[in-house]
Parts: C-alpha cells; structure tokens; sequence
C-alpha cells in the first residue's frame, strides 16, 4: 500500500493525469473477474435460494414465489430435533478437538526440537487420503466386539457413555458416540493448525520469565500460554464447528436413522425427496445460526486477522 | 511417576496423533484384503489381488481421472481468479473494501451444505444441465478463497522497496511485476494452487448436489458406502498417501540441500 502512496511520479499534469487514471483502474481490472465470479455462484445463488424457501407449488406444476413463510415454521416445527442434534453434535466434536488438539499443538510447538517438521507433515498426512475413505475406516475400527470397543467395554468407558445416551449397550457404531468420533477425527487438523500457528509465535522467554517469578507449570500455562493462544483457539473453533455443523457425511456413515442431523435433511429434501422449499427453508435457517455464531466470534477476534 | 507428569503433554500429544494416524494404516492394511462378501470392513486374509487390478471394478478408474481433471482446471481458474485479488487487495487502494473482503470471507465461513444448496437453486432456476460444467465452476468458487488467503499472505510478507527499486532502476510495470513481483509471490502462488488442488480432488458435498448423475471419485466411494465398498478404494488411498508423502518428503530434501549450499556459500 506504501508503494502505490510514494510512486506517483511528477511529470507533466497532463499524462499524469491519464496515467495515474489508468493507474487507478488497475486494483479494479485485478478484482473484476474473481469477484464477479464470487457474485454470480456465490452471493446470487443465496438470493435464489431464498426466494425458493418462500415458493409454493409440485415439481409437476413448477414453484412460485408466494410468500409463504409458514415454511420455515412447518420446517422447524418438524426438524428441530435435527438442528437439536447438529448444535450439539458439532460443539462436542468442536471440544474434544480441542482438548485432543492442544496437546498436541503445544508438543509441535514447544517440545518436539528436530521432530517438528516430521510431526507437522504427520498432522497433515492423513488428508492424502480421500477423507471419504478414511471415514469408512472408523466402520473397521468401531465394529461390534472388536478390540476397540472391547477396550472401551472393559475399562467402563461405555457405562459412562450409556448413562449420557451417547451409546447403547456395548455397540458403538450407529451411535451419536460414532458420529462424534467421525466428525471430532475428520475436522481436527483444523484445530491444530490455527493452534499451533498462535503458539508457535510465541515467545518462549515469557515461559521462563514466568518461571522465574516463581509460576508453577499450570499458572504459567493458565495466566501466560492460554491467553497469548486465544486468537488460534477462536479460528480453530470456528473451522471446526463451521463445516461440522453443516456435515451429513457422518451421520449418514457411522450414524443410524436416529442420528441424523440437519445436513442429513437439506441433503434427502433436495436430492431425494425433491420439496425445494423447505430444504431451502431449512438452509438457511442454518446459515443464519452459523452467521450469528460467527459474528459474535469475530467482533471479537478481528475480522482483518481471520482473512 | 514425576517424570510421567513433566512429560503428561508429550503422551497426550502423540495418543492425538495415534487417533489421527490410525484410520490411515487400517485403509493401508485393508488394501491387502480379501473380503468375505461385498464389503471390505472386516478382516478376512492376506491378498495382493486388489493391488494387481487397481482398475478392475467398474467406473472406478473413470470417476478418478473425471476428478483429477476437474481438479486440474478448478485449480487453473481459482489460482489465477485468487491470486489477481491478492494482488490487488495488498498493493492497491480502492472502493468497497470491507464489502470484497466480506465476499471472499463468507464461502470460508458457511457451512458447505449451504453453498451447495443454493449453488443448486441457482442451477435449476437457470435450467442449466448439471454434470461436468457445474461441478467445475463450483469448485473454482469455494477454491478462490483459499487461495486469495495463501497468495496475500505472501505479497503481505514481501518488502514492497523491491519493487520501488524495480521501479528505479527504469524497469516498467509489467516488467517490474513479470520479474521482481510474480518470483517472489511464487511460493504463495503454488501454496494456493496445491491447496485449491486437494480441495477440489476431495470435496464431496458440493458436488454431490450439483453433479447430477456424474460420477467423480468421492462420490463413487460415497455410493459404494451403499453397494459394496470394493478392496480397490483403499489401494487407491494407499498409493494416494504414498505418492503424497513421496512429494512431501523430497520437496523437504531438496529445500535442506539448498539451505545447505546457501549456507557453505
């Protein structure tokens, strides 16, 4: 931005005139193609789909716009068990990414010395494969009586997982336990790379200092590490809850009829079941719940840093 | 026992790499399968029938190369459409900067089920036929964003006096971008494309709304959940990853050897 500031150069007033004209038209030229590329499939498409939730009408007849808002009644009326399920679904997988990812991030960060780089590519390696396929692996993992579970059988984990409905009895798969699993294992490189980001810039002398003045670990963890953190735990939550809150692809893999969440509707309504309206309806009561989450999120973190 | 809880980080850290390793060796293991009935998900005995044949199921080979080449021209769209952006969103002031900066922010922060719903209204308004064409400018539009963020990021960390130099030394403006700006944006550029490259290879929601009855690569796994998971899907995840850790690990090799010889120098 300095650069454009001090290059003006003085010449005749004349051709500075069209040359800094020309100049000016430059950032314009640069944006046009993207963004009206992001207008027309992205921003428009949201206009469509608004006025398809408030269209009556068959597939047979065609839809029109009647201005039937009852529709976003009838749909949450019949589906609020589905975002029910998304909300919490997507903030306990959000968690437990987090509570899994820390350690982590902070080990890269702070303890692995030569191991750094072999550990940050060991974070990202499980995306070469197609995510669809490594979901599918959970299947192999969660069977009924298989070493995992039977591990978690033994050890009690399932009595507790029982008691908060999570599971039932001794299975695993086709349960809101199995799709948490899914959703916490398919999103959790995009809690731990925001975190490790904000850790890796820190400073690791505030952690002597704070040694020095005699912190023990935990409060130099609690009163200097976590703080100083905070702006990759805000971006990694949101990658987290963001897509998770939208996903079908779990619930529909490891889950069962009883799991289904409010991707899993828009997903049949549209594809499926062909009812336009209310699967409109229903996304973008979505998009509106994830927007308000959002924004209160980043008044807080900055909107600049989150770009 | 003091020494487990000084190093209570180091266990929990590597058991959240084990839950993220793990269903990658089991996708490796279960190539060498030979699956009792239609479904590869338990383990029967050892077999390399898979690994002989990686195309002999139906389709499977086609809908691969069918993403590989949307993947290829998603890439070419949204690196060249993101990277124009950056550039502009870094070195040159204009008008309606927080609205453009909010156009490129939203598709990142929407779940993607959204976007592809209201892609697909868009698409069946418009009567527009779906199947390859859809599904490519689809993927360009999620992908532009990812890359405006890699590229200006970049020119973000670039001192802006080499260009001024450029500039002194009588070079003009495209000169100047042709070759002081674009080599130092480079490694941002490339960071882009590879990202916008492996989102598109694997996105699935989108384009299961707006594909049609076209048939790319996730989506064949996504309908073998249902018919059958043949042992070939995970061959292919397997040389996937190894391919990928291949690039990974000669790229590292070949940036240590140049540190190297810049540091002898």
């Amino acid at each position: 931005m300095t650069a454009t500031a001090t290059a003006a150069p003085a010449a005749e007033p004349g051709v500075v005139h069209k040359r800094s004209l020309r100049r000016k038209l430059v950032p314009y030229w640069l944006l046009l193609p993207g963004i009206l590329w992001l207008v027309v499939f992205f921003a428009l498409p949201l206009v469509y789909q608004a006025s398809t939730s408030v269209q009556t009408g068959s597939l047979e007849e065609g839809f029109k716009v009647t201005w039937h808002f009852q529709t976003y009644w009838d749909a949450l009326t019949e589906y609020w068990p589905h975002f029910v399920r998304s909300v919490l679904y997507a903030g306990t997988a959000t968690v437990l990414c987090l509570l899994l990812g820390y350690p982590l991030a902070y080990l890269i960060a702070f303890k692995a010395g030569r191991w750094r780089n072999l550990l940050l590519v060991l974070v990202i390696a499980p995306f070469f494969t197609s995510f669809l396929i490594r979901t599918l692996a959970w299947k192999t993992i969660l069977s009924d009586s298989g070493p995992v579970v039977d591990v978690l059988d033994t050890v009690g984990f399932l009595d507790i997982t029982n008691l908060l409905g999570m599971t039932d009895g001794s299975r695993v798969l086709a349960t809101p336990l199995a799709v948490v699993t899914g959703l916490t294992y398919n999103f959790l490189p995009f809690m731990i790379l925001p975190l490790y980001t904000s850790l890796e810039r820190m400073d690791s002398r505030l952690h002597e200092a704070a040694g020095d003045l005699y912190a023990k670990p935990s409060t130099t963890f609690r009163k200097v590490t976590l703080p100083l953190s905070m702006p990759g735990v805000v971006s990694g939550t949101l990658l987290t809850f963001i897509p998770a809150s939208g996903d079908y692809i779990n619930a529909e893999l490891l889950g069962s009829t009883d799991t289904k969440m409010v991707g899993n509707v828009i997903q049949s309504q549209f594809l499926r079941v062909l009812d336009y309206p209310t699967a409109a309806a229903l996304s973008f009561i979505l998009m509106a719940v994830v927007l308000i989450v959002v924004t209160i999120y980043i008044r807080r973190a900055g909107t600049e840093d989150l770009v | 026992m003091r020494w487990l809880r000084r190093n209570i980080v180091v266990f929990a850290g590597l058991l959240t790499l084990a839950y993220l390793i793990l269903p990658n060796i089991v996708v490796m293991v279960f190539s060498f399968n030979n699956p009792a009935g239609k479904f590869n998900y338990s383990w029967q005995e050892f077999s390399t029938e898979a690994w002989q044949d990686p195309c002999g199921v139906a389709d499977m080979c086609g809908s691969l190369v069918l993403s590989l080449q949307i993947a290829f021209f998603a890439t070419i769209g949204a690196t060249v459409l993101g990277a124009m952006i950056a550039f502009a969103l870094v070195r040159y002031r204009f008008k309606a900067r927080g609205a453009i900066n909010s156009l490129i922010f939203l598709p990142m922060a929407m779940p993607e089920v959204v976007m592809a719903a209201s892609l697909l209204t868009l698409f069946l308004n418009l009567g527009a036929q779906l199947g390859f064409w859809t599904i490519l400018i689809a993927h360009t539009m999620f992908c532009l964003s990812f890359v405006v963020v890699a590229v200006k990021a970049r020119v973000l960390s670039m001192d802006p006096r080499l260009e001024e130099a450029a500039r002194d030394l009588y070079a003009g403006p495209v000169q100047t971008f042709l070759r002081v700006t674009l080599p130092i944006a480079a490694p941002g550029i490339a960071a882009g494309a590879m990202l916008a490259f492996a989102l598109s290879f694997d996105d699935f929601i989108i384009t299961n709304f707006n594909s049609g009855s076209t048939v790319t690569f996730p989506m064949f796994v996504w309908g073998s959940a249902q018919r059958g998971t043949p042992v070939q899907i995970n061959v292919i995840g397997t040389a996937m990853f190894i391919i990928a850790v291949l690039i990974v690990v000669v790229a590292q090799l070949i940036s240590s050897r140049r540190k190297h010889s810049a540091q002898s120098k």
